[in-house]
């Protein structure tokens, strides 16, 4: 392929006009002791049917869903994605767009990107949105930077039934955040509320996750409760799907809500790219990072959309912004706006009760004991297998399933345990399916 | 144009779901943690969400749609072919928690690109999980951090030094870091002061964060004496590869002295950006930080690929799993394209960007007389001075030429700034429509100055107050409640602020 448009009879043109013999010449800026002079060593040009076989052949080495039963959840997760996301998301004007910086030539994004912030609200019961964060881990760091800045202090508690990347990405940013991060083991595959407001003494925020890592439904008013007796800012970590029929963080006293877009309106693409959304009550709307989308008028008086509160933003603010964030993951928000448009409140609710039943089913119907028993599940749940669960993935793989993932990759005594997750892709038959590999 | 909850009717849907057969339904949920009021979700049918936002996109602007000079974006043709690859089911479909052995041409991409960026940055290790460029920076100063912790060196050195040029990236990371930011002047000749820099290095200071070529499009002649200044206290040097465009096999970042690299690969290597992301930002390390990159690390094993979590001096993890990795198909499409000509891809950008220089700068104004790299910067001040143009007014009326304009009021240094970045994909026509309409707009401006001010014309919206839009703070819609912004007051004039980069 080739990628530049220029006739040879250009080039000698255009040289011309700047003044120089050579294109060497126009480099002339560049010390000799930091010229490079060999070829890169990198492989021969590619045609465009080259490049597609050359990664058809990579892609047939993956097993991706499609081609397994794959119960793998985890955080992120097989949902269907509708037809008409990728239609539009493959739209030039959309697709190949930059940042919306010149507001008239970019109606198209803000709007869609202050609609994008609306649901978010509805969907989590708070006052704002940001246009987007990285993902569900990162949004996690963003809530604590806000809530230190909030409160004056640098304790930020994380429930130990929160998705432990989510957990790892937050120690990650601590050190030059200046927080100090405790853990508050789940007791039975929830947190205790009691243990969490102790914790929660001194603390900027508390974060946990509903449901959580588990598959577990947290009693999470009583949780925000107890974070916000010791005066520490409430942050909820919600699945999307769930909201159709799980409480809104906004309704049971949290200050903010983050969360994991990818299974509304993204493919799993082995992890990324997917949007992290993050969400707040009022009173932070000047400490939120990121891109914000506000409505105003143009001249002639007709509604529009600009980047707006941008005084909290890096390419105005430099060392005193509240974020360095500059590219986001607009297109992946608007593939999740399009979804959410397409499923409706009905939709979104049936979704809920549709992975609810599916996975309300499998429990039943796999013969193997529940690693927490007494709780209420959403979409996924921990199973005992007895054994190594790596072999048990190995084994059921080979029957064509894959029966889900190895908690024992985070968690102490859980070697012998599955999170098995149920989206509405799965069918009662792949449950049967499941029963059998886990039964050989 | 309506909000699509303005066109929404209790009762219409578009989706219908499995009904799967012999499935009991879902148990009723504690009446404590079940949704009460449901969230007010857009009702449309299918046909109307088409139309909505196919109504959107006709409003909206992208490198498909015309010539995108924005500088320091790298606004270049994004292949059509790397959609269609990033969308193989074996990619796209590709569960993140899969197996390795089952992922083995995942990990074989990902090794490969890493190879590739480790040899046109000359560096030793690559770590693809950064987000984007920002979080790219984010994490180089991590590594900076853990470095010297680990030298015990973590509490002396505090200091970070960055260019007056810089993206406001830089700064507000070296904050976010942790760091104390010291700032370093631009000389006349648009290279780092080195008379300045000498005074702010010393044995506190943990590195420097450089943008090279700069964001004045300058390469800075005085690197490698830069470099020596830094690497004899023992201090580290970044690299911010918004602009690695202008110099991929030509000037290698590690040939230039720095030990860290972060590269955007929805910039240079044509990663859409999508209206605002998502974006791609891997770094690369010389072998000393490489025990510091964050887990997993892609690592080959003879034949076989896997995933290592084994690195116990590691700073943890950036983002969730291995990082974009669609962003991941599409930059190693794009470079499989080039190959090891990639070195004409930079040598057009330059080409492209001096010609425009070329035609435009004896009416608008140079302020460093310099050939420049792969975008230059030039200033309105002149059009300000004599017929009070701004640079914005020069942006909004090249709008009606069909152009998007360059980004303005970026670098600070240099007022009513026009940084304008052609990228190598365009043809000489476009660049010569370009220059033409930049030309005829400096003409209006002495002789119809109105022109300009009532720029754009014909577009979905005229100029928009973006003051009253702070002001009033409406980041969502009220449903019943929502104010109408026609009804309250306009604010005065817009502050310049840098839009672009």
């Amino acid at each position: 392929m080739t990628y530049v448009s220029l006739t040879d009879a250009d080039r000698e043109e255009m040289l011309e006009t700047i003044g120089v013999t050579s294109v060497d010449e126009l480099f002339q800026d560049v010390p000799a002791g930091v010229r490079f002079d060999r070829a890169l060593d990198l492989s021969s040009p590619l045609a465009e049917q080259e490049i597609v076989e050359r990664l058809e052949a990579l892609a047939a080495r993956n097993t991706p869903a499609g081609e397994e039963i794959s119960f793998l959840g985890a955080g992120v997760y097989d949902h269907y994605v509708p037809a008409i996301v990728d239609a539009i998301l493959q739209r030039g004007e959309f697709l190949t767009a930059y940042t919306p910086y010149q507001p008239e030539l970019s109606q198209g994004v803000l709007q869609a990107l202050f609609e994008y912030q609306t649901v978010i609200c509805e969907l989590t019961g708070m006052d704002v949105s940001n246009a987007s964060g990285y993902d569900g881990t990162t949004v996690a760091a963003d809530a604590c930077y806000i809530a230190k800045h909030a409160t004056g202090r640098s304790k930020v508690v994380l429930a130990e039934s929160l998705n432990p990347q989510v957990r790892q990405v937050v120690r990650t940013y601590a050190p030059g955040f200046g927080l100090e991060v405790v853990d508050v083991l789940h007791r039975g595959g929830i947190t205790d509320p009691d243990e969490l407001r102790a914790a929660a003494e001194g603390a900027a925020c508390v974060i946990f996750q509903q449901p959580n890592f588990f598959g577990c439904l947290e009693q999470a008013p009583d949780l925000a409760a107890a974070a916000n007796d010791a005066g520490a800012l409430a942050v909820a970590h919600v699945d999307p799907i769930s909201l159709g029929v799980l409480e809104a963080p906004g309704a049971y006293g949290c200050a903010i809500a983050i969360g994991e877009g990818q299974g509304v309106g993204n493919p799993l693409s082995f992890g990324g790219p997917h949007y992290g959304f993050l969400a707040a009550r009022e009173e932070f709307t000047r400490r939120m990072p990121g891109r914000i989308v506000g409505e105003t008028t143009d001249v002639g008086g007709e509604r529009g959309y600009v980047l707006t509160l941008q005084t909290r933003e890096q390419h105005i603010r430099r060392e005193k912004a509240t974020s360095n964030i500059t590219t986001n993951q607009t297109l992946l928000a608007l593939g999740g706006l399009i979804n959410l448009c397409w499923l409706g409140p009905q939709g979104l609710r049936e979704l809920g009760e549709t992975c609810m039943a599916l996975a309300e089913h499998a429990k039943d119907r796999l013969e193997v004991p529940l690693v927490f028993p007494e709780r209420t599940t959403f979409k996924e749940f921990a199973i005992r297998v007895g054994r190594p669960a790596q072999e048990v993935i190995q084994e059921a793989r080979k029957q064509g399933v894959h029966p889900g993932y190895p908690l024992g990759r985070d968690y102490e005594g859980l070697d012998d345990a599955l999170l098995v997750a149920l989206t509405e892709r799965r069918t009662v038959d792949d449950i049967d399916a499941l029963a059998e590999a886990l039964s050989a | 144009m309506k909000l699509i909850f303005e066109k929404s009717r209790a009762g219409r849907r578009a989706a219908r779901l499995p009904q799967p057969a012999n499935l009991a339904p879902a148990p009723e949920l504690p009446a404590a943690l079940r949704r009460a009021d449901p969230p007010r979700l857009p009702e449309l049918p299918e046909n109307e969400i088409v139309r909505h936002f196919t109504e959107l996109t006709t409003r909206n602007f992208g490198i498909d749609t015309g010539f995108y000079p924005l500088g320091s974006c790298t606004m270049k043709y994004n292949p059509r072919v790397n959609e269609r690859v990033a969308a193989l089911p074996g990619f796209r479909d590709l569960h993140p928690h899969q197996e390795d052995e089952a992922s083995q041409g995942a990990l074989e991409l990902m090794h490969d690109l890493q190879e590739m960026l480790a040899e046109i940055t000359a560096l030793d290790a690559v770590s693809l999980q950064p987000a984007a460029g920002s979080q790219g920076e984010l994490t180089g100063l991590m590594l900076m951090r853990a470095f010297f912790a680990d030298r015990g060196e973590g509490d002396r050195r505090r200091k970070v030094v960055v260019a007056d040029t810089a993206h406001g990236t830089n700064p507000a990371s070296v904050t976010m870091a942790g760091y104390e930011l010291v700032k370093v002047e631009t000389d006349p000749r648009g290279n780092i002061d080195l008379d300045d820099l000498r005074t702010k290095v010393d044995e506190e200071t943990a590195g420097l964060m450089l943008t090279n070529p700069s964001t004045l499009g300058l390469f800075d002649e005085h690197i490698e004496e830069i470099a020596r200044m830094f690497h004899e206290v023992g201090s580290l040097l970044y690299y911010d590869g918004a602009n690695l465009n202008a110099v991929c096999g030509i000037s290698r970042p590690g040939d230039m002295g720095f030990d860290i690299v972060h590269i955007n690969l929805h910039k240079t290597f044509s990663q859409p950006h999508g209206g605002g992301g998502p974006g791609g930002g891997p770094i690369a390390v010389r072998r000393q930080l490489e025990p510091y990159l964050p887990v997993p690390a892609v690592v080959r094993d003879g034949k076989r690929f896997r995933l290592d979590y084994d690195r116990p001096k590691s700073i943890g993890k950036v983002r969730a799993f291995t990082g974009p990795f669609g962003v991941f198909v599409r930059s190693y499409a794009f470079i499989l394209a080039w190959g090891r000509e990639l070195k004409t891809m930079s040598e057009h950008a330059v080409l492209n960007a001096n010609y425009l220089l070329a035609r435009l700068k004896g009416v608008y104004e140079l302020p460093f007389d310099r050939l420049c790299m792969h975008e230059f910067v030039l200033s309105a001040r002149g059009l300000k001075r004599e017929h009070g143009i701004t640079a914005l007014d020069v942006a909004k009326r090249l709008m009606d030429y069909g152009f998007h304009p360059p980004t303005i009021y970026f670098p600070l240094i240099v007022p009513e700034a026009l940084m304008i970045e052609p990228t190598e994909t365009e043809t000489k026509e476009t660049l010569d429509a370009f220059a033409d309409a930049m030309l005829a707009i400096a003409r209006e401006a002495a002789e119809q100055p109105e022109l300009l001010k009532e720029a754009p014309h014909g577009r979905s919206v005229q100029r928009l107050d973006e003051v009253k839009a702070a002001r009033r703070a409406v980041v969502r819609y009220r449903f019943g409640d929502h104010p109408d912004p026609a009804a309250e007051p306009s604010a005065p004039a817009p502050a310049e602020a840098p839009k672009g980069v």
